[in-house]
């Protein structure tokens, strides 16, 4: 139920305050958090040393425990102009990696899911049959059978984008399944009664009704489903030991105790969750734009 | 796609039954005998007992299905049609000899799930017990208290309500490696992860909710000169009641996804995540299964739980009173 409203105008300065407060927080917290090791580490050894010098040495430490802004920004600045786009030490390179397989899941995982949910619609014996447990697995963690998936395909000879797109893929396949479901039976009686009375065939009424009406039930769905798959290529870059790719950023980060590293590979994939939203915001407004809202 | 129009009168119900339960007890015969053993051959007379026993379960699932009335009709069809799914599973992994890697058969899993009761017990204690409660007790309790704090404050709404909203679209559980470093490899570090999950979900739908109560109903409160403490706990709390629960519900489920994939990122010997994970690499593929089968378990367990403790407090609701 929770309904993403739209940040208008008005809200723009509310906005603004909240993220300032956030950044001076952070600030806060990477001097409270980073004093201990600074101290230890850089003050004790020159001798005496004053507040300034505290907070100057928290602030640019190496390998802090929080790192403070605008050294995530300096990572993340140097990374994508100081190096090319193939290579490694880009994180846009990883971005597309990332972003590939989720793409190609979320491709795969909807028209999966466009299917069923019209093969559902049209078989009583499916919707009584399948669709429960389609609906129950909403209630299962489905991620964790990642590394089952990596196990099969992988001794199958499948390696790189596949493995993640597949579980890309089932994450997004069942949001869409039990929306789509829920659209396309969204049309009323008097409306498929009226495409009765045109003589229209289950494929006309599904094309001309059912389809239409289902597209606001799509959307959401597409939404959650590409986060979803973000969340299930990230994870699936963990176990394999995969090279590239935001998740394996995080992993091997986390092995040396990079955490600027860490820091702006999460940044990299917030911003790249955000942007792959949008579009499919931008989409539902292009599509559904000209539509009264329900 | 043809449906059976058949309106059950009382002999073809019984038919029905008779056909899926028959048909279900000739299964677990013909498993039992020595045609679907290891050792036989998979001739013809295998395989066309293997096609006459799927003719038999789609018919049966098809009558069933076409049973109108009461819901439970339904949740049957669907149990039927899970057990005819396990059943061919068993008996397809076994008679096609699928390597153990790629697919257990179910019962290979039953067994694994069984000699290894004590160390999966002590993963659920690990995950779910520690670090998911604690997180999602502590990330919901806070989401609400966060959401009640800033009621008043319409500016802090306005700012925050957006940003927590986006926060849905972030790869949240990314910052498992970030709680290992700070927390250490410990529950502690999965239950700040499961926090951070579930907080905003909670946030949001509490926010919402407090908006639920309709114009009239306030001032209805109003006109009772009811200050902002009575009408909130009156008027406003109850309507957002399903709000409430459709985030309980959602950060059930985020919860555990949250604390089995920050343990992919580094844990103790012992967790859910941990199990699923090592096992994996060590190709101990039933185990695994096991480990799945008991985080989905207890997926849908707190799920129904939940569901079950909504309909007793929200029972005037009208999406609780419709559904009887």
């Amino acid at each position: 139920m929770a309904t993403t409203s739209k940040p208008s105008v008005s809200s723009l300065f509310p906005i603004t305050v909240i993220l300032l407060a956030v950044v001076v927080a952070w600030y806060g917290l990477t001097v409270y958090l980073n004093a201990p090791g600074a101290i230890e580490r850089v003050l004790d050894a020159l001798g005496p040393w004053t507040w300034q010098d505290l907070v100057n040495a928290t602030l640019n430490m190496q390998r802090p425990v929080l790192p403070a802004p605008h050294q995530v920004a300096a990572d993340l600045w140097t990374s994508l102009v100081d190096w090319p786009l193939d290579s490694p030490r880009n994180l846009l390179y990883h971005v597309a990696v990332t972003g590939e397989s989720t793409l190609v899941g979320f491709a795969m995982g909807t028209a999966l899911g466009l299917v069923l949910s019209i093969c559902i619609v049209h078989s009583r014996t499916l919707d009584r049959a399948l669709l429960p447990w389609v609906v129950a697995s909403q209630s299962v963690p489905v991620l964790a059978i990642a590394p089952i998936v990596l196990v099969i395909l992988g001794s199958m000879g499948f390696s790189g984008v596949a493995p993640k797109a597949v579980i890309a893929m089932y994450l997004c396949f069942f949001p869409v399944t039990v929306a789509m479901v829920q659209g396309l039976r969204s049309p009323q009686v008097i409306e498929t009664e009226m495409m009765h009375t045109y003589a229209a065939s289950r494929w006309q009424a599904l094309w001309m009704l059912r389809l239409p009406a289902a597209l606001p039930f799509l959307f959401p769905a597409l939404r959650v489903g590409i986060a979803a798959g973000l969340v299930g290529a990230m994870v699936a870059e963990l176990p394999t030991g995969a090279q590239a790719g935001l998740g394996a950023r995080l992993l091997t980060g986390s092995y040396y105790g990079q955490t600027i590293q860490i820091w702006s590979a999460l940044v990299m994939s917030a911003l790249l969750g955000l942007t792959l939203t949008g579009i499919v915001a931008t989409i539902e407004t292009l599509v559904l734009g000209n539509r009264r809202q329900a | 796609m043809t449906q059976s129009n058949s309106h059950p009168t009382g002999s073809s119900g019984l038919m029905t039954a008779g056909l899926v339960l028959g048909s279900l007890a000739l299964a677990f015969v013909f498993l039992g005998s020595s045609l679907a053993s290891n050792e036989t051959p998979k001739d013809v007379l295998f395989w066309s007992a293997a096609a006459g026993l799927s003719f038999l379960a789609v018919w049966g699932i098809r009558r069933l299905a076409a049973i109108e009335g009461h819901a439970a009709f339904a949740s049957l069809t669907a149990t039927v049609f899970g057990l005819w799914i396990v059943y061919f599973w068993q008996l397809l992994t076994v008679a096609l000899d699928v390597p153990r890697v790629l697919l257990p058969a179910p019962w290979l899993i039953m067994q694994s799930l069984w000699e290894h009761v004590p160390t999966l017990t002590r993963d659920f204690f690990q995950t779910v017990v520690k670090a998911v409660v604690t997180g999602w007790v502590l990330g919901c309790s806070l989401g609400f208290g966060v959401a009640l704090a800033i009621d008043r404050l319409p500016f802090l709404q306005r700012g925050l309500l957006p940003i927590a909203s986006l926060t849905s679209t972030i790869p949240l559980v990314g910052v498992a490696p970030i709680a290992v470093m700070w927390f250490g490899f410990d529950w502690q570090s999965k239950a700040a992860v499961v926090v951070l999950m579930t907080f905003f979900p909670m946030l949001v739908s509490t926010l919402a909710g407090l908006q639920a109560s309709n114009r009239l109903e306030r001032e209805l409160m109003h006109s009772y000169a009811a200050n902002y403490g009575r009408t909130l706990w009156s008027l406003r709390l109850p309507s957002a009641v399903p709000f409430l629960f459709s985030a309980l519900k959602v950060n059930a489920t985020l919860a555990l996804i949250g604390a089995i994939v920050a343990e992919f990122f580094g844990s103790p010997t012992s967790g859910l995540g941990f199990r699923i994970s090592t096992e994996a690499t060590r190709m101990n593929m039933p185990l695994v299964w096991a480990a799945v089968v008991v985080s989905a378990v207890t997926g849908s367990l707190v799920y129904a739980i939940l569901v079950a403790w909504e309909r007793r407090i929200a029972f005037w609701h009208p999406s609780i009173r419709g559904q009887r």
